[in-house]
């Protein structure tokens, strides 16, 4: 495959929605309620057809590049690889993420490429949501029960040094500003910007998406050209 | 999560409709109510509005009194608008 610039920048926004979004769709059958199962099974499906038009800009077969890559030729960020953890580590990174991805669908829309702003424009509505369905879960996980204050901050400590490469190209202060003011009606904080992790972007990644892409692509990896 | 309030979902198809009630939802309160709502009601184009209600604000009838509420109508079918013929110039109505 060769990887044009204009490849590679939409392999990076489509691998960031397609493994954010197979991640979200693994809390189908284990949510702590029907209406949020619905909630992130929902979220899920508006990342992979994000995914799916932005491999399909791409001019290359769509299936091939989401069931025949290994995890080196994935672009994605590290942070949308990261295993689910509870309930509040979920949430705390659908905000993060969806956070930046808004930022970066706003440059999208007003670019020249010839199908990004297309996209954008499906896509930035379904971020919307997605943003205010974290900010108002974590608004009530953080000002809410001692635990699940914990966990939250738990999560953002985690979660933060996975941060960096979430907001190369895009303006890190206005995602900043954007995350502490949920950050402090939900009387979290966030950790001071130290070391960060890096390398999804260049196909180093995790040990976690290994098994990610283990699960995601044995059908057709295992059955060539199977349909149903 | 057992004991997270119910709230009842009302949802307007289109535009000149009434909101027609669809289930319900369990939520904390009525921000993640109406969420819920919208992820659970709404997921094939079924709406452009939603409201929600808490369902203890409820107030229902009794069903032992169906027969003192509704039976007496029964006998009354002059009532209904059938008993004049439209003109054909009115066309469809």
């Amino acid at each position: 495959m060769q990887e044009t610039p204009r490849i590679r920048m939409l392999l990076g926004l489509a691998d960031d929605a397609l493994i954010h979004g197979h991640r979200l769709s693994e809390w189908t059958g284990h949510a702590p309620t029907l209406e949020e199962e619905l909630a992130l099974a929902n979220i899920a499906l508006d990342l992979i057809g994000q995914a799916r038009a932005l491999y399909q800009a791409t001019g290359l077969p769509e299936d091939d590049l989401a069931y025949l890559r290994d995890p080196h030729q994935f672009r994605n960020v590290l942070i949308a690889e990261l295993p689910n953890g509870d309930f509040a580590f979920t949430i705390a990174r659908l905000l993060l993420v969806a956070t930046a991805a808004d930022l970066a669908w706003r440059d999208a829309a007003t670019s020249d490429d010839s199908d990004l702003p297309a996209i954008a424009a499906m896509a930035r509505n379904e971020i919307a949501y997605h943003i205010r369905h974290a900010a108002d879960w974590l608004i009530r996980l953080g000002d809410g029960t001692e635990e699940s204050h914990r966990r939250s901050q738990n999560a953002l400590d985690a979660l933060w040094p996975y941060t960096g490469e979430l907001t190369v190209g895009i303006d890190r202060s206005a995602w900043l500003g954007a995350i502490e003011a949920v950050l402090e009606r939900a009387t979290l904080t966030h950790p001071a910007d130290g070391w960060m992790q890096g390398g999804g972007r260049d196909g180093r990644h995790t040990e976690h998406l290994g098994h990610l892409l283990a699960e995601m692509q044995i059908l057709p990896r295992s059955h060539p050209g199977a349909t149903w | 999560m057992t004991n997270t309030p119910l709230w009842e979902v009302f949802v307007r198809a289109r535009n000149g409709l009434a909101h027609k009630h669809v289930g319900s939802v369990h939520a904390a309160d009525a921000t993640m109510a109406l969420q819920a709502a919208r992820d659970v009601y709404t997921r094939r184009g079924e709406g452009l509005s939603l409201w929600v209600v808490p369902s203890n604000a409820i107030v229902a009838s009794d069903p032992t009194d169906r027969e003192m509420l509704f039976e007496p109508t029964g006998s009354k079918i002059y009532r209904h608008p059938t008993f004049y013929e439209v003109p054909e110039e009115v066309g469809h109505m």
